[in-house]
């Protein structure tokens, strides 16, 4: 009975006795630390995912429906979509340029530029939004300027874009520069050598090469843009219906104490969150051996 | 500028060299450096005095404090159940550890406000795992322990994409070593696997570490905010924000940008070490 | 030490690496596990060392079961193949890491550990380079280094993975005829694997020479070359050609035609011979095949010829002087050959004894 469980639960332990491998624990310790690390993500990762469902969902799939259809819901969905149908493919395009100048070429400062792209990673989000207030507020030059023609940049959808934006740079530049330096140039070479022109030899050759790449760096890139909370809280005014993202939708639901319709929203964030893992994991065994280990 | 480039670099006949690096310094310039650069202007235009009278106004200094105070501990424990769970990852095989392994991703991509709630609803006095520990006598949303939590959830992932590679890469060989040497396998991890792995630990802590301290979305639902006890430097950044008091603010950010460009510094020299030393990061 | 290895079998995945192995090593021995890969050989080393554990069968260190040890209380000095040398520990402390391993009772105190890896250090050559980490290093010295290692903790066995794999070929011969040396002076009982014939046959007192999780011959190196027990042992040690041919009333044909040798045998068999071993030229009689190419090696020509319709290459060495045109033929007879029974008639080739050779 213990040995079925054992197979069952623990198909990769020997069986008791067998073995005396000495490059791993003993089947106790083993099941002991395996226990401990589940319970652990249990705790801390499934956890908070199930509760998130369960409270959209207590008072009924009506109720969930209903939060979600609801205007304000409706705009904040919208223009989420919109931050990051415009943040994501400017950070891809800027992605691919970086990469092409950095992972192509050799030149003095390099490294420099490289970490300067990985700069927004270590800036609070808040401080992210902060500098904007500081470039576009009262006492800056350009803010009043620009509101004196009618633009309006603040606590409006340009502000918040620019905020998404500083706050993705480096996604899809960090995935697409060390596969593209691990690929060399000699392909490129070659195609040059065949008569291709630069652009020809970048669309035919370079992009089917880092396409897995330059998912996997969207992908990322887009669920950090939907689901960034305090760059884009500094910047965006908390206009309801006007200038709320999902994120500060859920915010303010939540201080209005609406948890459900808040959990409602949630989950739909919640829901992208996993297709995103899902996604991320499909591209990871395409990508091969490299792809798991990436922080960030 | 195209012009000025060719003495910089490698000639190579990959074309596009000048249009790439220009488009690259000038989007990184325009987006990332000047609005950065805003808050050194800033602060310069403060003066010495009052950008230190601001920068150690006592709330300020509490703030900071929680928020350091906090991360470290989030970091610290994040390094023992990062290490613990990356090793379980990569050394035994069970039934769904692909599903577990891709779930350490999902503070990466859970967006920070809906972790922030969803931890408060769990630790609250009347939640799931809040509940128990309350009868326990043992109070964590609304507390600093709330804060530690929610850093904890977003930091994991840090620790254990830090670790793991490095844990793949140990060869059976040296355990093996280890263990006909006459080392009990105790012995072999604590003193020759866990040194090996002591660079990506830091590197990983260094890395949560640093995440934590700037961490606001997770962290204001669960925290409490209370001004000297719970209130974490970001919050008070926003708070000085929503008072149009912008010199307080940007001493506060100045004072985070300076530790977070320390840190950055010392994450980069330390992989750099790492590599020279054991010949990986 | 003596070892001996008695009726042990190791399976992988219900897949035999080791069919029913019998094996004496002498104390003081220096014995070379020698096979293509997959012949079993390092399965057999770790089975020794205690890193596998024997499906059947069991391992005496004297007169203890050693299989009934664990790795650690095994005691026997492990060198791997690429060193397996602690990259955070300096050279000295991991020299000293086995005795500095031992339970509190037996622990020597820190100052003896350190005199006694210093003492090894020397013994090895390295003096000198104690505060040294293993990046620091060069392959033969690291290779040294995981000896020095395995002899701190006064093994009982010392047990060589593929010990000169990774080196290139001049730091190989000279760590080579170091070993020899440092065993003569010590007189560990040792176990090296090598897949090198020519190292097998240089370094060892014995050769053990293995195939397909077999053993097929343990004897000394001139044994092993001189009277090979199988014909996988003739064809892996040293260089031989091989023909098959049939033996009627004491003479032996090649295609249904004389060859003008003679044997003690009856029936279809497989002729060996080393390219030494054959008198070329005219008169020499016997065989004649059309030279197809030919290359000096050391102070020999080694000639490739083509015999008969079916095209069966041997090799055959002629003095330097001696030219020979490609496409000329050319006479020669086997001056010593062996033969073995044919593979496929339904005996165990690789296993059954060799007959005994006549001279033709």
């Amino acid at each position: 009975m213990v040995d079925i469980a054992r197979t069952l639960f623990f198909p990769g332990l020997p069986a008791a006795g067998a073995s005396r491998d000495c490059t791993s624990e003993t089947p106790g310790v083993r099941a002991g630390l395996i226990a401990a690390s589940l319970l652990f993500l249990a705790l801390f990762l499934l956890a908070p995912l199930a509760a998130v469902f369960a409270q959209a969902l207590s008072a009924g799939f009506g109720a969930w429906a209903a939060a979600l259809v609801e205007p304000d819901a409706l705009s904040a969905i919208r223009l989420t979509l919109l931050v990051a149908v415009i943040a994501v493919p400017l950070n891809c395009v800027f992605g691919l340029a970086a990469a092409w100048a950095a992972a192509k070429h050799e030149f003095r400062g390099k490294a420099f530029l490289i970490s300067l792209i990985d700069l927004p990673f270590s800036v609070s989000p808040v401080i992210a939004g902060l500098i904007y207030v500081l470039l576009f507020g009262a006492g800056s030059a350009i803010g009043p300027w620009l509101s004196a023609h009618g633009v309006q940049v603040l606590f409006a959808v340009p502000g918040i874009v620019l905020a998404t934006v500083f706050v993705t740079v480096p996604f899809v530049a960090r995935e697409l520069i060390p596969l593209m330096q691990a690929q060399g140039t000699t392909e490129e070479e070659a195609a040059l050598s065949l008569g291709a022109s630069g652009w020809r030899t970048f669309l035919r050759v370079t992009l089917p090469n880092v396409k897995w790449g330059l998912l996997y760096g969207v992908l990322l890139c887009n669920a950090r843009a939907m689901g960034e909370f305090g760059a884009v809280s500094v910047v965006s005014g908390h206009i309801r219906g006007m200038t709320n993202t999902m994120p500060l939708h859920v915010e303010i639901l939540y201080n209005e104490y609406n948890f459900q319709a808040a959990f409602a929203v949630a989950s739909l964030l919640a829901l992208l969150a996993l297709v995103t893992l899902v996604l991320k994991t499909a591209l990871e065994a395409r990508l091969g051996g490299g792809a798991p280990g990436r922080v960030r | 500028m195209a012009l000025a480039l060719p003495a910089l670099r490698r000639p190579s006949v990959i074309p596009g060299f000048g249009l790439t690096l220009g488009f690259t310094i000038l989007y990184l310039s325009l987006v990332v450096l000047i609005p950065l650069s805003g808050v050194v202007w800033r602060t310069a235009d403060l003066g010495w005095a009052e950008f230190l009278r601001l920068a150690t106004d006592e709330r300020t200094l509490a703030a900071l404090k929680v928020s350091f105070g906090c991360a470290f501990a989030a970091a610290a424990l994040n390094v023992v159940f990062g290490a613990l769970v990356a090793w379980v990852l990569v050394r035994y095989r069970f039934p769904g550890r692909p599903l577990l392994d891709a779930a350490v991703d999902l503070p990466f991509a859970l967006p920070t406000a809906v972790a922030g709630i969803a931890l408060t609803a769990l630790y609250a006095p009347d939640g799931w795992i809040g509940g128990p520990l309350a009868a326990l006598g043992l109070k964590i949303a609304w507390t600093p322990l709330g804060i530690v939590v929610a850093l904890v959830f977003v930091g994991l992932p840090f620790v254990v994409r830090t670790v793991q590679p490095v844990m793949e890469e140990i060869e059976r060989e040296i355990e093996e070593a280890s263990a006909t040497l006459g080392a009990s396998r105790a012995r072999t991890v604590f003193r020759v696997l866990a040194p090996s792995l002591s660079p990506a630990l830091l590197t990983g802590f260094a890395l949560a570490f640093a995440r934590g301290v700037g961490e606001y979305g997770s962290v204001i639902f669960i925290a409490g905010n209370l001004p000297y006890r719970s209130e974490i430097a970001p919050l008070l950044i926003v708070i000085r924000l929503e008072e149009f008091n912008y010199a307080a603010a940007t001493a506060i950010a100045a004072v985070m940008l300076a530790i977070s460009f320390a840190m950055l510094l010392a994450i980069n020299s330390l992989q750099a070490w790492s590599r020279r030393r054991y010949g990986h990061g | 030490m003596e070892v001996r290895i008695e009726a042990v079998a190791k399976d992988f995945d219900r897949h035999p690496a080791l069919h029913e192995i019998d094996l004496a090593i002498a104390s003081g021995e220096l014995a070379a596990l020698v096979g293509p890969s997959g012949s079993g050989k390092t399965t057999l080393l770790r089975l020794i060392a205690g890193l596998e554990t024997p499906g059947r069968g069991r391992i005496l260190f004297g007169e203890e079961d050693a299989s009934r040890l664990s790795v650690q209380a095994r005691r026997v000095g492990f060198v791997f193949q690429h060193y397996a040398l602690f990259r955070h520990m300096t050279v000295l402390e991991n020299v000293g890491f086995g005795l500095s391993a031992r339970p509190r009772a037996l622990r020597p105190a820190r100052a003896e550990i350190d005199r006694r890896a210093r003492e090894l250090l020397e013994l090895v050559q390295l003096g000198g380079l104690e505060k040294r980490y293993p990046p620091q290093l060069s392959g033969g010295q690291r290779q040294r280094v995981a000896l020095a290692r395995a002899l701190a903790i006064e093994p009982r066995v010392l047990l060589l993975d593929e010990p000169f794999g990774a080196l290139d070929a001049q730091v190989r011969r000279d760590l080579r005829r170091w070993l020899r040396e440092l065993h003569d002076r010590t007189g560990h009982t040792t176990v090296f694997v090598t897949h090198d014939q020519e190292e097998a046959l240089e370094l060892a007192d014995r050769v053990v020479v293995m195939s397909q999780g077999r053993i097929e011959q343990a004897a000394t190196p001139d044994e092993v070359y001189d009277r090979p027990a199988t014909a996988f042992v003739h064809g892996f040690i040293g260089e031989s050609s091989r023909l098959p041919v049939r033996v009627e009333g004491g003479e032996v044909f090649l295609d249904d035609r004389p060859t003008g040798l003679r044997a003690d045998w009856e029936g279809p068999a497989e002729l060996f011979f080393r390219p030494h071993q054959a008198l070329v030229g005219d008169g020499a009689g016997g065989l004649a095949g059309m030279v197809t190419g030919g290359r000096r090696i050391a102070g020999v020509r080694r000639v490739e010829l083509e015999l008969g319709a079916a095209h069966r290459r041997v090799e055959v060495d002629l003095p330097l002087a001696q030219s020979c045109a490609p496409g000329t033929l050319l006479a020669f007879r086997p001056t010593a050959f062996r033969l073995y029974p044919l593979a496929g008639e339904g005996r165990p080739a690789d296993r059954a004894p060799a007959r005994q050779l006549a001279h033709g």
